[in-house]
């Protein structure tokens, strides 16, 4: 599925789907002739595990090795997790062995890795995206690790960390803020100031496009690009509650809310860079290096690393917060995605992942991780963290003002919706109309009853 | 088949003269053991294999498209709980609810099938006919033939992924060839070949015909240079100019050519995936069966049963024409 971590078009490897649906078909005919059997000695074998793990003594893990499965596949976030590994293994005496597989990949391949064999721990991400996993027994609760770690983090961390049993399933290390961003030297050039509310915000783009600049840059052909944009918008117009309950079908999708939603977006759509759907957000932010563009709403983990790789001028990119819309939540929420790690139910050494993951749950390895990482930032609590830029400075403060952060919608929804979300959000950038919206909304609609619950 | 009828004969040697009639019944019985263990492994070993790699995974898939399983945990045969959470409805039965959620409230579906309809049109219109116009041409002995059958067929030897690649930067919307030689890659006028949905069915389709004309000009060079030179020049003789040479003379020499032709050609437009992957994962105006299976089935949510369900409707379309070509096939020999 999409991912919203690291950059490259992320072309991955695709295997051959005919010889995969082969597979699949084979294990499911083998499946349905084992009937459920399989299901309940799972169940006793495994509270038999838990009793024998949390009875040894912490001192035994010393010395054993531990497997981590990584989707840092990107040669810096590589080297920052290696940095972050070897540091665990210094402070709990474990050898960590460190299998990366290329993100996307391991992404799609997540249902039935932790089937089969998986490593001890595993890199992912929080929210309904844990959760989803978590409720299916396929990952290990951390309630213990989390005795020890729990004065690091504030409760909103916690939150991201729990499951829907109200278990801690995630060890988080780092999160990154969706903003607005901006060129300060464009900004100074045309006397431009920081829009706070809608109107400004509009305003502003107004003036751009008649300054000749694309007001926003923007691109979807990755698809989830956009799905931040109707976040943002969601939470300013409706709020967080809200967004929750939309993500997880509490609230339909005809709902009136969400046609504002849309209606604002049609609104804001004639200053954003046309052709969305054709690019990747690689060459929208490319426009906004070039000073093409005046503004892009999208992650730090994009924004600011497509600087870093492109050997921009970093110290002249500044973000704002997106502008308030509705008065009652002024700019209190935003998508802050956080990663992190989990223990697989399979795990073959639980008490020395534990202790690894008791290490990565302090502010001296976020600080270590981040040296080499110049856009996530830490999330323990008055984490130190010498190598901070400006951007990562304000995202501190910026997430910090929230009274919630979201995660993203292919985090906080079945990822089966984001999916169909993905297709309905292109098709109203391709055809913003009133009319549009209305048959948008009524099938994602359709489709959100077949996947949550018929 | 050849080991049968030398059984024959040696079964006819051993008795000496045997009624006709009865020859080949009596044959088959007095088969050696050798002979029964040859033939039970030649014939079992390709059985066993079509059994394990065809028809298992093919009507397991069957079966799985009339259930709901997001591939954790096990199946069984319950049937699904109306207006249950989807997560406490796993492995159940689902009856014919896929189809009929495909068929109705699946956006991409239709979309899906008419891509795919479209594609085989493109490729049985265009590709094919102007791959056979390229051999026709190069086998005239045009100069410097051999150069142009290179540049033809390069596209053949790169993979599809790569095809799909190098057209990107073709085609990409501000920093592409095609945008920045006609000069339009500001904002303003750019031409989203790849994004705008009413366009990048065709901007693809020119990838994969660039590819597929050059591989129907190998097979069909190979063709033509197999024709016996004499019919040219008995045509030549009778006063037949190149027109009606290749239509009245080769073309019809060619048949077994033309029917391996017309087999990849829609073999081709059939699995059609790479390409759409590779550009955008097969969203966005680019849908087709192949990716909608593939994008339902890998992934982090999977909708097995779902998946399968459009697997199964990909298999029946591909039922159509290759049923037509062995209906051909199995007829010819039997007239023969």
């Amino acid at each position: 599925m999409s991912d919203v971590e690291t950059s490259g078009t992320g072309t991955g490897s695709s295997p051959s789907p005919s010889r995969r649906n082969l597979l699949r078909g084979a294990a499911g005919a083998a499946g349905l002739a084992a009937v459920s059997g399989g299901l309940l000695t799972a169940c006793s074998s495994d509270s038999s595990d838990d009793k024998s793990s949390s009875s040894k003594s912490p001192a035994s893990v010393a010395g054993s090795t531990v497997t981590f499965g990584s989707n840092y596949s990107d040669p810096a976030a590589k080297t920052a997790f290696a940095a972050l590994t070897s540091a665990a293994t210094a402070s709990s005496k474990v050898k960590v062995t460190v299998n990366t597989v290329d993100h996307n990949t391991f992404q799609d391949n997540i249902t039935s890795y932790l089937q089969g064999t998986p490593d001890d721990l595993f890199t992912w991400f929080a929210g309904y995206r844990m959760q989803y996993f978590a409720a299916q027994g396929l990952a290990e609760p951390l309630d213990d690790v989390w005795e020890k770690i729990g004065g690091n983090f504030g409760p909103a961390a916690k939150q991201l960390s729990t499951g829907l049993d109200g278990h801690q399933y995630l060890v988080p290390l780092y999160n990154y803020p969706w903003v607005v961003f901006y060129n300060k030297s464009e900004f100074a050039k045309h006397n431009y100031t920081v829009p706070t509310t809608w109107d400004e915000y509009i305003a502003l783009a107004k003036q751009m496009k008649t300054d000749k600049l694309i007001p926003i840059a923007f691109a979807d052909k990755d698809g989830w690009p956009a799905l931040g944009t109707f976040d943002i918008l969601n939470l300013r117009i409706n709020g967080y509650d809200y967004h929750t309950q939309l993500m997880t079908h509490k609230i339909p999708w005809t709902d009136a809310g969400v046609a504002t939603v849309f209606q604002h977006w049609a609104e804001l759509m004639p200053y954003m860079q046309s052709g969305a759907n054709g690019r990747i957000w690689q060459d929208a932010a490319k426009t906004l290096e070039a000073k093409q563009a005046g503004m892009m709403f999208q992650g730090t983990n994009q924004v600011a690393a497509q600087y870093v790789t492109d050997k921009a001028n970093l110290a002249d990119l500044d973000f704002f917060v997106f502008p308030e819309i509705n008065p009652k939540w002024g700019q209190d929420y935003m998508d802050a995605p956080t990663d992190g790690f989990m223990l697989s139910k399979k795990a073959k050494n639980k008490d020395a992942a534990k202790a690894v993951l008791e290490y990565i749950g302090t502010g001296p390895a976020e600080a270590g991780y981040l040296k080499t990482d110049q856009w996530d930032v830490g999330l323990a609590n008055g984490v130190q963290v010498p190598t901070y830029n400006e951007i990562q400075k304000k995202s501190v403060t910026e997430i910090g003002k929230c009274k919630a952060v979201a995660q993203f919608m292919d985090r906080d929804a079945d990822p089966a919706m984001a999916k169909a979300m993905i297709s309905i959000i292109q098709k109203f950038i391709d055809d913003p109309s009133s009319g549009n919206i209305a048959s948008l909304q009524k099938s994602a609609e359709q489709q959100a009853k077949a996947i949550y619950t018929s | 088949m050849s080991s049968t009828s030398h059984v024959d004969t040696a079964a006819a040697a051993q008795d000496g003269a045997p009624a006709p009639a009865s020859r080949r019944r009596r044959g088959v019985r007095r088969l050696s053991l050798r002979d029964r263990i040859a033939v039970a492994l030649l014939l079992g070993i390709p059985l066993l294999l079509d059994l394990a790699f065809v028809w298992f995974p093919a009507i397991g898939t069957a079966l799985l498209s009339f259930t709901k399983w997001n591939g954790v945990g096990s199946l069984h045969t319950e049937t699904c709980k109306p207006n249950v959470p989807s997560i406490l409805n796993n492995g159940c039965w689902y009856g014919v609810q896929n189809y009929h959620q495909a068929a109705t409230i699946y956006p991409e579906f239709w979309p899906a099938v008419r891509h795919n309809l479209i594609w085989l049109a493109v490729f049985v219109l265009i590709a094919t006919p102007l791959g056979m116009l390229f051999a026709v041409l190069i086998d005239r002995g045009i100069r410097g033939s051999r150069m142009y059958q290179s540049i033809l067929f390069l596209p053949v030897m790169l993979s599809l992924a790569l095809v799909g690649i190098i057209w990107e930067f073709m085609y990409s919307q501000n920093y592409g060839l095609i945008n920045t030689v006609i000069g339009r890659t500001s904002d303003s006028n750019a031409i989203d070949w790849l994004g705008n949905p009413h366009l990048n069915l065709w901007s693809v389709l020119v990838e994969a015909t660039w590819r597929q004309s050059g591989y129907v000009m190998v097979l069909y060079l190979a063709g033509l240079k197999a024709v016996d030179p004499t019919l040219r020049e008995a045509a030549l003789m009778d006063g037949a100019n190149a027109w009606q040479t290749f239509w009245r003379v080769i073309f019809p020499v060619m048949k077994p050519i033309n029917i391996v032709v017309m087999v990849v050609t829609v073999i081709e437009s059939l699995r059609a995936f790479d390409l759409v992957y590779i550009t955008n994962k097969g969203i966005n105006g680019l849908e087709l069966l192949s990716v909608l299976v593939t994008s339902n089935i890998v992934g982090e949510t999977q909708r097995v049963g779902f998946g399968s369900a459009l697997g199964v409707v990909l298999l029946i379309i591909s039922l159509v024409p290759i049923s037509v070509f062995l209906y051909q096939t199995f007829r010819r020999e039997e007239a023969s």
